[in-house]
């Protein structure tokens, strides 16, 4: 099939991903809502403790707070791109893709316009958990370009996990079994991690993963993008922190590569019971 | 004349489960066929791999003379399918889920929408059109569904359980509707667990048990196999049952058999409920009490248990019976 056939079969599945933010806004209120949440538990009840080990210019809970909110976006657009799961796990139970299959569309626009709708999702929310971060008195303190790089960065590598989610989505085929294990693991995977205590805080073993931990370069890409990195903390020392932007990129890119064509050999598996 | 659907020797497997054990169909363009049978026992499955959604392990088929296996969506292009599950979209209103089915089938925009207010007014969802589709009641929903799979008008339509789960009065609503559909030539394979639906609905009936076809017919032949409707009247006095054999003579399509100690006797018949009402004038005319009188028809179990001997298995209990 051509490409605009493809686009315009996914623009007609996003914009219907998309109706269910406009009709059901209490989705998006509660989505945002607890980022907010951890933008203000985590600056107030951590911020003494956590930024005082920062170091850096003015008090700890400032500091922190500057340290805090690219963890939190890494952490946020992660958790948003698991919407892509339940949703087609949901789709799936529910025959909906069962219909979309039996329509002389083409099969890779459902999986495409869903990834898409969620990147439409993560943006709002990160558009209001930095209207959050500046009311705390978090900046950007780099340049446009920086910070548009940096807010790239994060969705960009949020769009590559959605293809996991959505791959594992139509596996297990029912949105509470995929809700309860995207939790058991992206909980751990976004905590062990620089997200929201410094590197060297951690114990030696913590400490190698979440030096690898493609979680730690995307928030160390986009603080590094943000001018969020504080002064005076000890320049990393592993390649991928070094090297943030391009550890992330690479990251995507494989994912992309490996998950895309499975979520799409399972679409066109997937049947309800 | 030429099939709109034909399939030979089906064969689906999921690892020591036989879903579908070779089957052969062959539907006349334009006729009704209703894949009878109880739960597991392939239906969903055959309409599955005949609307390309699942491979067959052998076997094949062409439907509306396109071939399933080798060019899926060309056959995707000629038919409708609704499922057993009312496949809306919640949070989308009727309209707006027409709509978006009509732009997948590359209608082109205005032509989308022209088709999907049609076929609000023909489902009479008119009033309905603009709200979502989770305040629908589950009749309106199957409605709504049902139209999905005729938004491209396509010759060959799939209805898989259209009215499991739907109440009496939703139910012959959908009858309603899909007779409707019939009459204007569309070609159909419906699925049901109930006899009375496919007896309603369909020209042939398939019976199929553990994957395999275990009969096919008219419904009038599959029934004639079964015994068709009977009569079964309780005398209040024992004594007069002789009497009331010999007043309801004539009136049966078959022997009559008695129960004495039950005070009963049941009587093929043909004709529905203006049989009942003779047969209480017969009996009131020679002065028989009656304690209870009813009409059986045969149910899906009957069914089973003529063609397999054993009652159809994971059926709800559903014989109806009307008074």
């Amino acid at each position: 099939m051509r490409v605009p056939a493809v686009l315009a079969d996914a623009d007609v599945v996003a914009r219907r991903n998309l109706t269910k933010i406009k009709r059901v806004p209490d989705l998006l209120v509660f989505t945002t809502l607890q980022p907010i949440m951890f933008v203000l538990l985590f600056s107030y009840v951590f911020g003494g403790a956590i930024g005082s080990a920062l170091g850096g210019g003015g008090s700890a809970g400032e500091a922190y707070r500057e340290f805090l909110m690219a963890g939190i976006f890494a952490q946020t657009v992660i958790f948003g791109a698991t919407i892509t799961g339940s949703a087609l796990a949901e789709d799936v139970k529910k025959g909906i893709i069962d219909r979309f299959r039996s329509l002389p569309m083409a099969p890779s626009a459902v999986l495409a316009g869903r990834t898409l709708s969620d990147v439409v999702n993560n943006v709002i929310v990160l558009v209001v958990m930095s209207l959050t971060g500046l009311a705390v008195g978090w900046r950007i303190r780099s340049g446009f370009l920086d910070a548009a790089l940096g807010y790239l960065v994060l969705l960009a590598f949020a769009y590559a996990v959605s293809w996991i989610m959505a791959w594992v989505g139509m596996l297990v085929r029912s949105p509470e079994v995929f809700n309860n294990a995207s939790f058991i693991v992206i909980f751990p995977m976004t905590f062990i991690a620089i997200t929201f205590v410094p590197l060297d805080t951690l114990p030696g073993p913590l400490q190698r993963f979440a030096e690898w931990n493609p979680v730690s370069s995307v928030t160390q890409a986009a603080r590094e993008q943000f001018g969020n990195v504080i002064p005076g903390t000890p320049e990393p020392t592993a390649w991928p922190l070094q090297h943030a932007a391009l550890y992330t990129v690479l990251w995507a890119l494989v994912i992309l590569a490996v998950f895309i064509p499975l979520a799409n050999l399972q679409y066109r598996r997937s049947t309800s019971r | 004349m030429t099939d709109a659907i034909d399939a030979t020797g089906l064969v689906k497997r999921y690892g020591d489960v036989v879903a579908l054990d070779g089957v052969d169909l062959r539907v006349p363009a334009g006729t009704v066929v209703g894949l009878l049978g109880p739960n597991g026992a392939g239906k969903t499955t055959a309409v599955r791999i005949l609307t390309t959604l699942l491979r067959p392990d052998a076997g094949s088929a062409t439907v509306a003379g396109v071939d399933v296996l080798a060019d899926p969506r060309e056959v995707r292009r000629r038919i409708g399918l609704s499922g057993q599950y009312a496949a809306v979209d919640e949070y989308l209103t009727g309209f707006e889920n027409l709509q978006m089915i009509g732009r997948l089938y590359h209608l082109g925009r205005p032509a989308a929408r022209e088709r999907a207010r049609e076929l609000l007014a023909a489902f009479r969802l008119e009033d309905a059109a603009d709200r979502p589709a989770r305040t629908y009641s589950g009749g309106m929903r199957r409605r709504l569904d049902l139209a999905g799979a005729l938004v491209a008008k396509p010759p060959v339509l799939f209805l898989d359980e259209p009215t499991t789960g739907l109440d009496p009065r939703s139910r012959i609503e959908m009858w309603d509707v899909i007779q409707g559909l019939v009459a204007s030539g569309t070609t159909l394979l419906l699925t049901t667990q109930y006899l009375e639906e496919a007896d309603v609905l369909a020209d042939t009936i398939v019976v199929i048990d553990h994957g395999r076809v275990i009969a096919r017919g008219t419904a009038d032949e599959l029934k004639r196999q079964v015994g068709g409707e009977r009569l079964e009247v309780t005398v209040a006095d024992g004594d007069r049952l002789a009497d009331a054999v010999q007043a309801l003579g004539g009136l049966g399509v078959g022997e009559v058999s008695t129960e004495e100690h039950r005070r009963s006797l049941t009587l093929p018949v043909q004709g529905g409920s203006a049989v009942l009402v003779d047969a209480l004038r017969r009996l009131d005319a020679v002065g028989i009490a009656v304690d209870d009188v009813g009409l059986r028809r045969p149910t899906l179990d009957d069914v089973f248990l003529t063609l397999t001997g054993r009652p159809a298995e994971d059926v709800a209990q559903r014989a109806e019976e009307v008074a």
